[in-house]
């Protein structure tokens, strides 16, 4: 037993990007900007009060310049988030970028990934818009949303891939399919909705649960350069002091 | 992708955040609540297949002081096996270092939350008389709580009173507590509890006037008093306690704490004294605001010298008899005579008028 209550499996994202291993960093931006490419658009979309097609390409061309110029590589944890980092990163690039006007040519051509900006677009519909002066707080929402969303997508891959279908389900009708403001099915509801024993109804949930927190953990982990940093971020997006 | 609400988003959040129990036989269902020191789970107990509320300590250290309070906390409960103390099944370590205790699944409502209302007098007196009978059980033990107030009581539905979160509860004497018990090893369990009292810092919860405070001072600012607040905790003892039942007793008379916010509340209670209870709400009988002030006196000479004695004088007003805190006067004593006998009083009238008809339709 210690005392770390975190697990470190996955080696940092943000420390690989600068690995001189060409592999190895191309994964970690992958890494990176599947992790941060919405929350980007949407503060560039909200914050720079850009119109969708300028937010894309102002989007792709930020990461197209991060690769290029592998500017993450000059990220120091001991001075602040790797978040407050890159939306430093972003506000730069977009300021300069208004100046030069010469986005289109830079950002537009570099299309580094196939990042869904409709889907994005969607979502900003749907939400209601952030308070006004409350954009850092709104891009650290997003970016706890984006982790989640990515977390809950690598738990459905590992869950169908172990062949635990029904915890898969359970968990997601337990935790997702509810409405925003009624309280949770009680285990008894499922228990008879799925044919199950509530005790089954129990344990299942306990196992997805236990599956899905290593998920997140994994990913914060990933998203992370320091173990200090891990900790702080896991503090902050579970709501307990790892210390 | 599916895109998550913020409601859906706040549901993963709470589902990554319970504890892992998986070594253990008991399975988190939800949360309850949080404090300062520990979060408590509804859990599932797979053994004997019932539900039991789990603390488990905000912060991994095992090996630290904090896993040494909450395993105190426990060791000092499990000592105390009263009606109105919830007694605790299980004390574990989780994988993570942090420490966990099973207890009795509590179900009702916080006597801050059912105070007021439709509540009347009476039933407030006669909740709060199970308190101090709790409390008093607890200083017969030699344990005096140090944190009493109405967030840390459970009123149940069928009126049963708890009194909850013994973290800073403090051994006041071993070998006092010891002659209480009657187990064999109860010398050496309590003095190790004793020695463990020479932690006095928790990890601060953050926010409302009603959190405990970590640090030097221990307890809640609105209802701790002086010696307490100015941080002597040498000269604490069962008077402490009963001061903090008098705050109590004030929070239930007038629906607010004697000392409002947060952080003057130390100063407040370290130096003056609340607003009496009558300027409130003049309709508060004044033994009760008596036997209220008197536990709340500045000075502990000046208190009850027991919850017990507390307890005493709150049946003896809900009786109808005189209070000790309470010197009453002449007109005084025959309104309470009156009250206490009014079914004797009305049928003595009753005969009477009757008489005088009998006397008149007669005469005629």
């Amino acid at each position: 037993m210690g005392n770390d209550r975190f697990p470190v499996t996955r080696l940092s994202a943000i420390v690989a990007a600068s690995s001189a291993n060409q592999e190895e960093r191309t994964r970690a931006f992958e890494a990176l900007v599947s992790a941060y490419w919405m929350p980007v658009y949407k503060y560039v979309r909200i914050k720079w009060n850009k119109p969708s097609e300028d937010a894309r390409d102002l989007t792709q061309g930020f990461f197209a310049e991060a690769i290029e110029k592998n500017f993450f590589a000059r990220f120091d944890p001991s001075k602040a988030k790797f978040r407050t980092f890159l939306r430093t990163c972003l506000d730069g690039f977009v300021a300069n970028e208004n100046k030069a006007a010469s986005r289109i040519k830079r950002g537009g051509d570099a299309t580094i990934l196939s990042l869904d900006f409709d889907g994005a677009e969607e979502q900003l519909r749907i939400a209601a818009p952030p308070a006004a002066g409350a954009i850092d707080e709104y891009f650290e929402k997003e970016w706890a949303r984006r982790v989640f969303s990515l977390a809950l997508e690598g738990f459905r891959a590992q869950m169908l891939g172990a062949g635990k279908e029904t915890h898969l389900q359970l968990f997601e009708r337990y935790v997702l399919d509810a409405e925003d403001d009624a309280p949770k099915t009680s285990y008894k509801a499922l228990a008879a909705e799925f044919d199950l024993s509530t005790t089954n109804v129990t344990n299942y949930l306990a196992l997805a649960r236990r599956e899905f927190r290593r998920i997140v953990l994994e990913k914060l982990r990933e998203l992370t350069a320091t173990d200090e940093e891990f900790r702080r971020e896991a503090r902050a997006l579970l709501g307990v002091d790892p210390q | 992708m599916r895109w998550l609400s913020d409601n859906a988003v706040e549901r993963l959040r709470e589902e990554a955040d319970l504890p892992d129990l998986g070594g253990s036989k008991y399975l988190v269902l939800h949360k309850l609540g949080s404090g300062g020191m520990g979060t408590v789970y509804l859990a599932q107990d797979v053994d004997l297949g019932r539900k039991v509320a789990v603390k488990v300590m905000n912060v991994a250290d095992s090996a630290g002081a904090l896993a040494s309070r909450m395993m105190r906390e426990a060791r000092i409960v499990a000592l105390l096996e009263h009606p109105s103390i919830v007694p605790i099944h299980d004390v574990g370590a989780l994988d993570d270092g942090r420490v966990f205790y099973a207890m009795k699944l509590v179900q009702g409502k916080r006597l801050d939350q059912s105070a007021g209302g439709a509540a009347s007098l009476y039933d407030m007196l006669r909740i709060f008389q199970k308190v101090c009978e709790a409390v008093a059980f607890a200083h017969t033990r030699g344990v005096i709580h140090r944190d009493l107030k109405p967030e840390n009581i459970m009123v149940g539905p069928f009126g049963e009173v708890l009194v909850m979160d013994w973290g800073v509860a403090k051994v006041l004497s071993a070998g006092r507590a010891e002659a209480a018990l009657t187990s064999g090893d109860a010398s050496a369990e309590l003095s190790a509890i004793e020695d463990a009292d020479l932690i006095e810092t928790l990890p601060l919860a953050a926010g409302s006037p009603g959190d405990t405070s970590g640090g030097t001072i221990i307890g809640t600012p609105a209802y701790m008093p002086p010696e307490q607040a100015r941080g002597q905790t040498e000269l604490l003892d069962e008077r402490s306690d009963v001061y903090a039942l008098g705050a109590i007793l004030y929070f239930l008379l007038t629906g607010r704490p004697p000392y409002e916010s947060g952080r003057d509340a130390g100063e407040q209670a370290g130096s003056r004294r609340p607003v009496r209870p009558r300027q409130t709400d003049p309709k508060i009988p004044r033994a009760i605001e008596a036997i209220c002030l008197k536990a709340m006196s500045e000075s502990c000479e000046d208190r009850y010298a027991s919850a017990a004695g507390m307890a005493a004088d709150v049946v003896r007003f809900l009786d109808g008899d005189p209070v000790s805190a309470y010197r009453e006067n002449i007109f005084e004593k025959a309104g309470r005579w009156l009250r206490k006998n009014r079914f004797l009083v009305l049928l003595i009238l009753a005969y009477l008028i009757m008489r005088l008809i009998v006397f008149f339709s007669v005469g005629r």
